[in-house]
Parts: structure tokens; C-alpha cells; sequence
């Protein structure tokens, strides 16, 4: 009884959003106020309702309701309750119902964030939203739905994949998908903007800060992923440009590029359709890489064609949201003025810069990810497209835009002096060049080309992004930098950061496999790992051989780490337990994997400088993201804004 | 210069960036794309003598593990063919005999797959979809 109640709970959520699309949008063209105002209160109706469905969907978990497939087939009556939670989202259907939760939550921020808009600019963005739920709730429901029943009802069930019984799984996705689905939300401002006919700088004011948000989440999300995949796939890679992996890198590109956009059409109110389009574009890549993460789309073009409904569900919702919006673009972005222009020597055209080279970064890794299905569709062969295209085409337009985030972040609007810019960079570009191939030599006694161009440039966009936090703390009367200012630096230190820790693992990485008996010691980049023991363990629902690893450098014990090879009694799979040293410098990775006969164990050992500031560096960027939308302007309502904005005239740093 | 122009240059400029960005994106896809071959096509002498990527399933009792070391043994079949494959390293977690697999590598003298990497899917139910349509061909062909 208690799923079908889900399931009524869905349906009743369906059919307010339906009122929550249709009604605003036709009180905004018609101008009925009470139309209007119905926005509101069904946005708040729908989340409690698809609050219900997720309810009820955790609770056949938590209870062992097998006689629901879903939960069948994703959990087991021997699986740690922790592990039943997080199943909910473990699966297709599942993922679709936390996809449409997320959503909830955001439309009901959305609402509460709203009170200061114009009531038609507001219903038309909670229409729009609600559309885009309207759409998934029905997806859910026609094709995907979690509640179905299982006749007769099974024993136990299928268990989750082991893989996904993880800490890191109870974070990782949750946290990608609130970054995915809160790019609906610029998407919606957009729409909203081409249907009023308006753009105007309080648009933009209004769209950043979700936007930030939403990049926030999509940072911290594909950050938690790379980490999550590097202890738990058990091969000790970071980022394998895997068309999962792509499928969030491209929304994130997109809404770095929109960031950056953003702060150009609130400042000086140009960039007006060119943001439009990053809002629509970046909303597409999300919803195109939603499905191509839960469904088979991209991985298998056979799957696809065996469940012809969810495939065409899907084209149709895309090609609805996408073409939909695009041809309202085309109808309306010429009443999108441009209000000033700019010198070729100013922030705006810096800014500008950034864009392309992030569309071409997120252009080139779609058609990486999409070619192997073209192929597939008119020359019928089988082709996958190598890590080192991606590396290569990624490099080529990042490098540039590293360089110019210094030049960026220290030029004016409007226009730029170009002797004063470059006396105030030289120092930092001559300190950063140094140690760019200083610190490499130094540390790992070898350098490259490509490492030392690289570490300089990530010296390049510390030095810079800390130049002014520094340069006003040292000099106290100067006036303290504002939120957004201090979130641009941090997030700009963390691209730095990134660079440097990404340069670092690539260059100075130093793995091997070998086969270890009991009390075998092996050397590797100055540390030597000794197999003290290979020992049986059992856990709830798996066995194990556990590996005991001492290492040591110079002679001396640095730690003893355990590394797991288990088996999954319920699914009969295999799963390797990485056991990882981490200190601020390296990782040291040691995995135990298959047994070798003749006493011996398979052991993959891998010492990983800089691993850790690659991570941090994101971090870093998503904190910066947090500290920016912190900031003062955000939090004032909208009429004081243009005399705030009048204000806080851009100093030398002026705002991110 | 006037707005306009200036416009006219930047577009020019975007315009110049892509086209260096898709020149060098088409000279190395080429350089770097794997093709993808089964068990049939290999022995029908298709395959290149560059590296190239091998899928089928691991017949079995088929694998051997040299006793002590990471060098492995097996055989892969789509059904219709079979091919012998060597393999130095660790294997996936997933690999075991009835799975389908891709492995990447290349030919040696004797007609052996010598493979640098091998690759089971996440999902242990998954089947490799380049492995799957493979043996849908083989199986068409034997019918025949």
C-alpha cells in the first residue's frame, strides 16, 4: 500500500507543476494577476509532494520492501542501513526521483529568493521550472518509475553494486546533482528574460549568485567523483575522460563560462545574448549528461534502441527544452541592446577571452565524447577516442586562458592602461617563471617542457589571485577587498592550485606492478613497501584477504596500511580495497589485488606527488564561489542596487 | 576603431581559434583513435598492425596464471572465432572466464594479442557493447 502512495504522491506532483507551468506563463502573456500569483503556492505544493514520493521511496528501502522492484533490485537484507539510504539513488529510476527532489528544492529557493522580482518576471521563472519538472516527473512516471511492483515477491534482493556501497557514494552523486539540476535555474532566468523582452543589469544580478551555486555543487560534485574514483575503482587514476566524466565536466565549463559572463552583463550590461546562450546551452549539457550518467545513451547505442521508450522520452524532453528555448533565442535576442562598449585592452574583452576559450574547451570535449557514436551511426565501426586527445585539446585552449586569468583579474573595465598592467605583472611573471623550473628541478631533479610551462603558469595564477589579498593586508589603510572580490581570488588561488597539483602528478608519478609473497620488499620512488602478511577477514556482507603493508623510507617505518581484495557474497564480484598514505606532498597508493598462485598476490604500488592539491585546488574554487556569493549586493534588494553599484566603483581589482 | 570593427575583429579572432583548435583536433584524433576489432574480423586479417583494442568473452577454462607472476594467458571468442591473448600487469576486478571484455594491445609474430591494458566494465551484468554487438555478427555468420 504504502509504495502506491508514492506513486499518488508523484502523480499529484505532476499535476502541479503542470498548473505551476502553465497558468504563471499564461498570466505573465495575458496579464492576470491572479494567474500569476498561483505561481507560488504550486511550487511550494509540488515539493511537498515529490518530498513524499522520495519519502516513501526511502522507507520500502529501509524496510526491506522487495515486492517494489527497484528496491529489489538495488538492495539486500543484509546491506548496512547506511548503505540502504543510499541506494534510493543507486539506480535509474531512483536517480530520476532524487534528479526531480533536487529540483523541488531548488524551485522552492527559487520562490523564496523571488520576493524582490517583478511578479511576471518571477512567474515566468517558476513556469519555466516548472515545465522542466513537469517533464522529468512525467519521464519518471511513463518510464522509469521506482514504485513498480514485483510479483511475486522475492526472498531477497539483488543487493547494490559494490561499488557503490562507499561513503564517498553517499556524497559524490547527491552533490553532482544539485549542481546539475540547479543549472535549470539560470535556465529558467534566461527563458524568462527572452519572454519578458528584457535583459537589463538586475537580471544579471538576480541570475548570478544561483548560478554560482549551482557551480559551486557541480564543483564540489565532480571533485568528490574524481577522489571517490581514485580510492574506490582501485586503479589509482584521478580523471580518465570516461563519457560519464564528461558528461559533468561539459555543464561545468559552460557555467565557468556563464560565471564569467555574468560578471560582465551585471557590470557594464553588454554580453547580454552571448550570456543567454551559455545559460541555455550549459541547462542542455546538464540535462544531455544527466541521462548519458543513469542511462545507457552514450555507452551503448544497443541499450538505447532496447528500451525505445526512454530513448525517445528523452530526445523528445531534450529537443522540447533545447529547441524550445533556442528559437525563442532566435526570435528574441535582437531586442537584447547592448548598453556601452569596451577597448581591446579592457577586462570586458579578457573576460571575453575566457568565454571562447571555455566554449572551445567544452566544444572539444563533446565532440570527443560524441564522435565514437557518430562513427557507430554512419560508418558502423567501433572506435573510442584515447585519454591523450582530450589531454591535448583540453591543454591547448586552458594553458592560454591561465595566463590571461592574471592579466584579467588586474585589468579595468572599460579600458586598460597597458604600461601601468604590465609594471604591476612583471614581478609576479618573473617569480613565477622562476619557479616554474626552479621547484620541479629542485624537488624531483628532472623537468620538462611542458612541466615547467605548466608550474609556471600555476605559480603564475597563485602569485596573481594572491597579489591583492596580500598587497591590502600588508598595507592596512587600504580598503578591505569586497565578498566578491576575496571569492574571485580564492577561486582563482584554487585554479592555480589545481594546475600546479595536476602538472605535479602527471610529470612526477612513478607506478608499478608486481607480485609480492608474504614478506616481500619492493622499492618504489624512494619508499620501500614490505608485504608483511596476507591474512582472511570477514565482513557483513563480503569476504576478504587483507594485505598488511609497511612502508618505509631511508630505513625508517613511515605506517602500516591495510589494502582488501573482497568478495561480495550476494552479487559474486570482486572488489579492491586501496589501502592510501596521504601526506600534503604525495600518496602513496597500494592496492591488493588478485591472487597469483604459488603464494604470490598481484600489487599495484603507485607513489602520486601534488594528488592532494589537485583536489584542494577545487575545493578552493568552490569555496571562492561561496565566499562570492556571500557578498554584500546580493543580499540588498533591488531598487538600492544601482546606487550601490555607483557606489563601489571597480578599484584595481574590481569584482570577479 | 569603431565598435563595429572591433566586433568584426574579435569574431574574426574566435573564428581563428576554433579553426586552429578543430585543425589540431582532426590531426590528433586521427593519431589516437582505437579501432575497435572482434575475434572474426582479426582472424578474416582486418586488423592493423598498430595498436588497436580486442573484445569478445574469456572463454572457459581457458585462463592461466603463470604460478608467481602477473603474466597471464587467455583466450577470447566472439562465438565464431577464438584469439589467444597475453597479458602482463594486474588484472580489473571484474575480469574472470565467461565475462566480456575489451583489452588494448597489439599483434605479435605469432598471431598472439599482446595486450597492454584490459578493461571489464563497472557493471558486472554489463556487457561491453562493442563485445555484444560483436558476437550478434559472429552468431549471424555462423547461422549462415
Amino acid at each position: 500500500m504504502i509504495p502506491e502512495l508514492g506513486q499518488f504522491a508523484l502523480i499529484l506532483a505532476l499535476c502541479l507543476a503542470l498548473v505551476q507551468a502553465g497558468l504563471p506563463l499564461a498570466g505573465a502573456a495575458l496579464g492576470k494577476r491572479e494567474w500569476m500569483a498561483l505561481a507560488r503556492p504550486a511550487a511550494a505544493g509540488q515539493f511537498v509532494f515529490v518530498a513524499i514520493a522520495f519519502g516513501v521511496l526511502e522507507y520500502a528501502f529501509l524496510n526491506d520492501d522487495f515486492s517494489v522492484l527497484f528496491v529489489a533490485q538495488h538492495s539486500n537484507s543484509a546491506l548496512p542501513i547506511f548503505y540502504k539510504f543510499t541506494a534510493a539513488w543507486g539506480g535509474h529510476e531512483g536517480s530520476m526521483l532524487f534528479w526531480i527532489t533536487m529540483l523541488a528544492i531548488w524551485t522552492v529557493a527559487v520562490v523564496a529568493g523571488s520576493r524582490s522580482q517583478p511578479q511576471e518576471f518571477a512567474s515566468r521563472v517558476l513556469g519555466v521550472l516548472g515545465i522542466v519538472s513537469a517533464g522529468i516527473i512525467a519521464f519518471a512516471l511513463f518510464t522509469s518509475n521506482p514504485f513498480t511492483r514485483l510479483a511475486p515477491t522475492p526472498f531477497d534482493g539483488a543487493d547494490l553494486n559494490p561499488l557503490l556501497q562507499d561513503p564517498g557514494m553517499i556524497i559524490h552523486p547527491p552533490t553532482l546533482y544539485v549542481g546539475y539540476v540547479g543549472m535549470a535555474v539560470p535556465f529558467a532566468f534566461a527563458v524568462a528574460a527572452l519572454l519578458t523582452g528584457k535583459l537589463d543589469k538586475n537580471w544579471a544580478k538576480w541570475t548570478r549568485p544561483w548560478t554560482v551555486m549551482a557551480w559551486v555543487w557541480l564543483t564540489a560534485g565532480i571533485t568528490l567523483g574524481s577522489w571517490w574514483s581514485y580510492y574506490e575503482l582501485g586503479w589509482g587514476g584521478w580523471w580518465a575522460w570516461d563519457p560519464v566524466e564528461n558528461s559533468s565536466f561539459m555543464p561545468w565549463l559552460m557555467a565557468t563560462a556563464l560565471l564569467h559572463s555574468l560578471a560582465v552583463t551585471e557590470r557594464r550590461g553588454i554580453f547580454k545574448s552571448w550570456t543567454v546562450l551559455l545559460a541555455l546551452s550549459g541547462f542542455a549539457l546538464s540535462l544531455l549528461g544527466t541521462f548519458l550518467t543513469r542511462s545507457p545513451v552514450l555507452v551503448s547505442v544497443h541499450a538505447f534502441a532496447a528500451d525505445p521508450a526512454r530513448g525517445m522520452f528523452i530526445l523528445g524532453l531534450l529537443g522540447l527544452y533545447a529547441g524550445g528555448a533556442l528559437l525563442l533565442y532566435a526570435l528574441r535576442a535582437s531586442k537584447l541592446e547592448a548598453e556601452g562598449g569596451f577597448k581591446d585592452v579592457s577586462r570586458e574583452s579578457f573576460l571575453l577571452a575566457n568565454n571562447i576559450l571555455l566554449v572551445i574547451a567544452a566544444f572539444a570535449v563533446l565532440l570527443g565524447t560524441l564522435y565514437p557514436v557518430f562513427v557507430d551511426a554512419l560508418a558502423s565501426k567501433k572506435v573510442s577516442v584515447g585519454a591523450p586527445v582530450f589531454d591535448l585539446f583540453f591543454l591547448l585552449p586552458m594553458l592560454p586562458l591561465a595566463v590571461l586569468i592574471g592579466l584579467g583579474m588586474h585589468s579595468t573595465w572599460k579600458i586598460t592602461a597597458f604600461g601601468p598592467l604590465a609594471r604591476r605583472l612583471a614581478w609576479p611573471a618573473a617569480i613565477s617563471l622562476a619557479a616554474g623550473i626552479a621547484i620541479p628541478f629542485a624537488l624531483y631533479d628532472k623537468t620538462s617542457l611542458l612541466t615547467s610551462v605548466s608550474s609556471a603558469v600555476g605559480f603564475w595564477v597563485c602569485v596573481t589571485a594572491l597579489l591583492d589579498p596580500v598587497s591590502r593586508f600588508v598595507r592596512r589603510h587600504a580598503a578591505p577587498l569586497t565578498r566578491a572580490q576575496l571569492g574571485m581570488c580564492f577561486a582563482h588561488l584554487g585554479v592555480g592550485v589545481f594546475i600546479l597539483g595536476v602538472t605535479f602528478v602527471s610529470a612526477f608519478t612513478v607506478e608499478k606492478d608486481v607480485a609480492l609473497r608474504a614478506g616481500d620488499r619492493v622499492e618504489i620512488g624512494g619508499y620501500e613497501v614490505h608485504l608483511r602478511d596476507v591474512r582472511p577477514i570477514t565482513g557483513p556482507n563480503y569476504t576478504a584477504q587483507e594485505g598488511v603493508f609497511e612502508l618505509s623510507r631511508h630505513g625508517k617505518l613511515v605506517t602500516e596500511v591495510e589494502s582488501q581484495q573482497r568478495h561480495y557474497t550476494v552479487q559474486q564480484t570482486d572488489m579492491t580495497e586501496a589501502a592510501i598514505d596521504t601526506r600534503i606532498g604525495r600518496d602513496v597508493f597500494i592496492a591488493l589485488s588478485k591472487d597469483l598462485g604459488a603464494g604470490a598476490w598481484a600489487v599495484r604500488l603507485q607513489v602520486k606527488p601534488g594528488i592532494r592539491f589537485l583536489w584542494l585546488g577545487s575545493l578552493l574554487m568552490a569555496l571562492g564561489g561561496v565566499i562570492a556569493v556571500t557578498d554584500r549586493r546580493y543580499r540588498q534588494p533591488v531598487r538600492a542596487a544601482s546606487a550601490a553599484a555607483a557606489t563601489s566603483k571597480p578599484t584595481a581589482a574590481g569584482t570577479g | 576603431m569603431t565598435p563595429r570593427r572591433q566586433r568584426m575583429l574579435l569574431i574574426g579572432l574566435a573564428l581563428a581559434g576554433m579553426a586552429v583548435a578543430v585543425t589540431f583536433m582532426v590531426r590528433a584524433f586521427n593519431e589516437n583513435l582505437l579501432y575497435f576489432f572482434s575475434p572474426s574480423q582479426v582472424a578474416a586479417g582486418e586488423a592493423p598492425s598498430r595498436v588497436f583494442r580486442l573484445g569478445g568473452l574469456v572463454v572457459e577454462h581457458s585462463f592461466t596464471q603463470e604460478p608467481g607472476s602477473l603474466t597471464v594467458h587467455f583466450v577470447l571468442t566472439d562465438l565464431a572465432h577464438e584469439m589467444p591473448v597475453t597479458y602482463t600487469g594486474v588484472l580489473p576486478d571484474l575480469f574472470r572466464e565467461g565475462q566480456g571484455i575489451v583489452a588494448r594491445g597489439a599483434l605479435d609474430k605469432s598471431g598472439t594479442f599482446v595486450a597492454e591494458e584490459v578493461v571489464a566494465k563497472h557493471d558486472e551484468k554489463y556487457m561491453p557493447p562493442e563485445v555484444a554487438d560483436a558476437l550478434k555478427k559472429a552468431q549471424g555468420t555462423v547461422a549462415k
